[in-house]
C-alpha cells in the first residue's frame, strides 16, 4: 500500500530546493514509502496516552550563561565565502522578497 | 516600477460601513549581552560580521546552546502580559531559504510557545481601557541584514546583488501574537498604536530591551480584515510587515481600512497576502501571496533539548517583576490626588518621572504639577524639546518651590528665577543671589516704601481711614512697584492697614 505519492515527493523536494530527475522521483517515492510505513507501524503500538517524543535524551534546561566570547576574526568569517565586499558576504541577485 | 492608482474610501465612511478586525505581531529584540544560541556579542552598529560565531554563521557542525538569560527575559515578558508559562516547551526549525538566514532555517518555537493565553489592558487617549487578548509569546532568533546593491532605488527589485552582514543573526527575539482584536470599531488604528506603545513601555520597565523603535528593536506586523458587521465571520486579512513606529502602526491600519473597504464596496475580494509599508507615502503595496511558499516544514529542533521552567523559577521571576506602568500610574495618581484629566495630561506630557522625582525631593504634588505642566511645559514647547531635555532638574524645581514656601520668593519672582535656571545661570539659590531677586522681607525697607506711597495718595488714606478698605489696593500696588515686585504682597497689605490705622 503506497501512502506517499510521486507528486508529494516532488513537492517536498521543491520546498527543500532539491532538483530530482523523474527517475529519482520514482525511486525515492518507493524508498520513502518504506520509511513512512515503518513509522506507521509505530503509531499502531503507541496508544494516545504515550506522549510524542521529540528528544530521546531525558534532559531539559541546558542553558549557557550570558557571557560574550570574542567573534571569529573577519578573515576567518569570509574565508569560505565565494565572494565578499566591504566585509560582507556577496550573494547573487535575490528574486522576490522574503 | 510605477504603482497603479489605488481606490480608497474615506476612513470615516469605511468604518461606518465595515467592522475592522486587527491582529498584531510584535517582535522585540532582547537586550541580552550575547545571542540566543551562541556567545557572540549582541551588538548594534558595529563593523559588519565582527560579532559572529560558527553558530550565527550556520557553519557545518556548529551546535547551539540556549542563552539562559534570554529564557528568563521571555518569561518576564510572558508574566507581564498575564500569560501562562509553559511547563515544558521546545524549539523548532522554520525552514526557508533566504541569504539572511545562513542555516536555511530560523530556530523558533512552533506548537509549544513559552508563554500563552494572556492579555494586556491598554489605555486610549481619552482614558478608555481596552483589553487586548494575547495568544502567545515565543522565543526565536533574529536574521542577518541584507543590503541590496545596484538598481535605481536600492530596493530589492532591480538589484544586481546583495551584501549580507550576520551581526544581527541570532540576536534573541520574543514574538508576541494577539488574538483577533475585535470591538475596536472606528478606533482600531488608535488601539493598534496604543497596544504597541504600551508593549514598548513594558519592555523598558522590565529591563528586557532598550526597545528603541528607530533601531528596529521593536517591529510590528499589522493584520487587518473587514467584515460587514461585528456578528459576521472574520473577513480575509492582509499582513502589513515591518511597521516600525507608533505613528506608522496607526497610519497603516487606517490605510488598509480605506483600501480594503474600497475593494469590498466595489464587489471585489481581498487577496490574502503580505503587504509592504511605505513610510514616505503612508501606503502599502502587495508583497508575497500566501500559498505553498508558506510551507515552512516546521519540526522539533533536534540540537536543543526542551525548556522546562520549574514553577519555583517562574514564581521567583514573578515576585521580582517591577511595577507595571499602568499600575504605577494608578498608584501615583491616588497618592498625588490628581484628577483623571490632570493625570492624563501629565502622562501624555511625559512628566510622570519628573514629577515623581520632584515630589521625592520634598515638593507638594500640586506644586510639582504646576511647575512641570505650566511654566516648564510652555518653555519646552517654545524650544521644541521634551520636558526631560530642559536644563532644569527635579531637584532644582524642588529647591525653587522651597524658596516660595519659605516666603523668600513670591510666584512672580520664582518665575524669573526659573528663567535664570533654564538659561544656565545656576541653581535657584545662585540665581536669586546673582539677580538679586529675593522678596524684601525687611519691614524697615517696606515701611519706608509704604510711607512714601501714603504720602503720595492722601485721598486714598482718607477713604481707608473712613472705613472704606477698597482703595487700599492702590497703595499696595504702588509699594509693589516701588520694590520691583520683590515684596510679599500679604505682608505689605498688613503693614499698610496697620500704618493707616495707627497713624491717625
Amino acid at each position: 500500500m503506497s501512502t506517499l505519492s510521486r507528486d508529494e515527493v516532488a513537492r517536498v523536494a521543491a520546498l527543500a530546493r532539491i532538483d530530482l530527475t523523474p527517475d529519482e522521483l520514482d525511486r525515492l517515492a518507493g524508498e520513502l514509502d518504506v520509511i513512512v510505513e515503518s513509522v506507521a507501524r509505530v503509531s499502531e503500538v503507541a496508544t494516545p496516552d504515550v506522549p510524542a517524543t521529540s528528544h530521546p535524551l531525558p534532559l531539559t534546561n541546558v542553558f549557557r550563561a550570558d557571557v560574550p566570547e570574542p567573534s571569529l576574526p573577519i578573515a576567518d568569517v569570509l574565508r569560505s565565502a565565494p565572494a565578499s565586499e566591504d566585509g560582507k558576504f556577496l550573494v547573487p541577485q535575490i528574486l522576490g522578497e522574503e | 516600477m510605477s504603482s497603479p492608482t489605488v481606490d480608497l474610501i474615506e476612513y470615516d465612511d469605511a468604518v461606518a460601513r465595515f467592522d475592522p478586525v486587527i491582529g498584531i505581531e510584535v517582535h522585540v529584540e532582547l537586550g541580552t549581552r550575547t545571542k540566543m544560541f551562541c556567545p557572540a556579542e549582541a551588538v548594534f552598529g558595529e563593523e559588519p560580521n565582527t560579532a559572529v560565531s560558527p553558530v550565527s554563521l550556520g557553519l557545518p557542525g556548529a551546535l547551539p546552546v540556549v542563552n539562559g538569560t534570554a529564557v528568563e527575559y521571555a518569561i518576564r515578558i510572558g508574566l507581564a502580559l498575564n500569560c501562562s508559562i509553559a511547563e515544558t516547551c521546545r524549539f523548532a526549525r522554520k525552514n526557508y531559504f533566504y541569504p539572511d538566514v545562513p542555516k536555511n532555517f530560523q530556530t523558533s518555537q512552533y506548537d509549544e510557545p513559552i508563554a500563552f493565553d494572556g492579555y494586556l489592558d491598554v489605555e486610549l487617549g481619552d482614558g478608555t481601557i481596552f483589553r487586548v487578548e494575547i495568544e502567545r509569546a515565543h522565543m526565536e532568533e533574529d536574521a542577518g541584514k541584507n543590503t541590496h546593491v545596484g538598481g535605481a532605488t536600492g530596493r530589492i527589485h532591480g538589484a544586481e546583488y546583495s551584501l549580507v552582514d550576520y551581526n544581527r543573526a541570532g540576536i534573541p527575539l520574543v514574538e508576541i501574537v494577539t488574538r483577533p482584536i475585535t470591538g475596536a470599531g472606528a478606533r482600531a488604528p488608535e488601539v493598534a498604536r496604543a497596544y504597541v506603545q504600551t508593549l514598548r513601555d513594558i519592555f523598558r520597565t522590565l529591563g528586557v530591551s532598550e526597545a528603541r523603535m528607530e533601531r528596529g528593536n521593536v517591529r510590528a506586523d499589522v493584520n487587518l480584515s473587514l467584515r460587514d458587521t461585528p456578528e459576521s465571520p472574520l473577513g480575509t486579512r492582509t499582513e502589513t510587515k515591518n511597521v516600525n513606529s507608533f505613528r506608522s502602526v496607526e497610519r497603516a491600519v487606517r490605510y488598509e481600512v480605506s483600501r480594503q473597504a474600497a475593494i469590498l464596496a466595489a464587489g471585489g475580494t481581498i487577496t490574502q497576502e503580505t503587504r509592504h509599508w511605505h513610510e514616505d507615502t503612508g501606503t502599502t503595496t502587495a508583497g508575497r501571496v500566501k500559498s505553498d511558499a508558506e510551507d515552512y516544514r516546521y519540526f522539533p529542533e533536534p540540537d536543543l533539548v526542551p525548556v522546562a521552567p520549574s514553577r519555583a523559577w517562574v514564581e521567583e521571576i514573578r515576585s521580582g517583576l517591577p511595577e507595571m506602568p499602568v499600575a504605577r500610574r494608578n498608584r501615583l495618581q491616588s497618592v498625588w490626588g490628581y484628577a483623571d484629566a490632570e493625570m492624563r495630561d501629565v502622562v501624555n506630557a511625559g512628566a510622570i518621572d519628573l514629577i515623581e522625582a520632584t515630589v521625592a525631593a520634598g515638593t507638594a504634588p500640586a506644586a510639582a504639577r504646576k511647575w512641570w505642566m505650566g511654566e516648564l511645559a510652555r518653555s519646552a514647547k517654545t524650544d521644541q524639546v521634551e520636558l526631560e531635555d530642559l536644563r532644569v532638574t527635579p531637584a532644582q524645581i524642588a529647591e525653587l518651590q522651597g524658596l516660595v514656601d519659605s516666603g523668600r520668593l513670591n510666584d512672580k519672582l520664582a518665575r524669573q528665577v526659573l528663567e535664570g535656571v533654564l538659561a544656565g545661570e545656576g541653581s535657584p539659590g545662585q540665581v536669586v543671589v546673582a539677580r538679586g531677586l529675593e522678596v524684601v522681607s525687611d519691614d524697615g525697607a517696606l515701611l519706608a516704601a509704604i510711607d512714601a506711597a501714603l504720602a503720595a495718595q492722601p485721598d486714598v488714606v482718607a477713604k481707608v481711614r473712613s472705613g472704606n478698605l477698597g482703595p487700599v489696593g492702590a497703595i499696595i500696588g504702588a509699594v509693589m512697584k516701588a520694590t520691583k515686585g520683590q515684596a510679599d504682597a500679604g505682608r505689605v497689605r498688613a503693614l499698610v492697614v496697620e500704618r493707616i490705622g495707627t497713624d491717625g
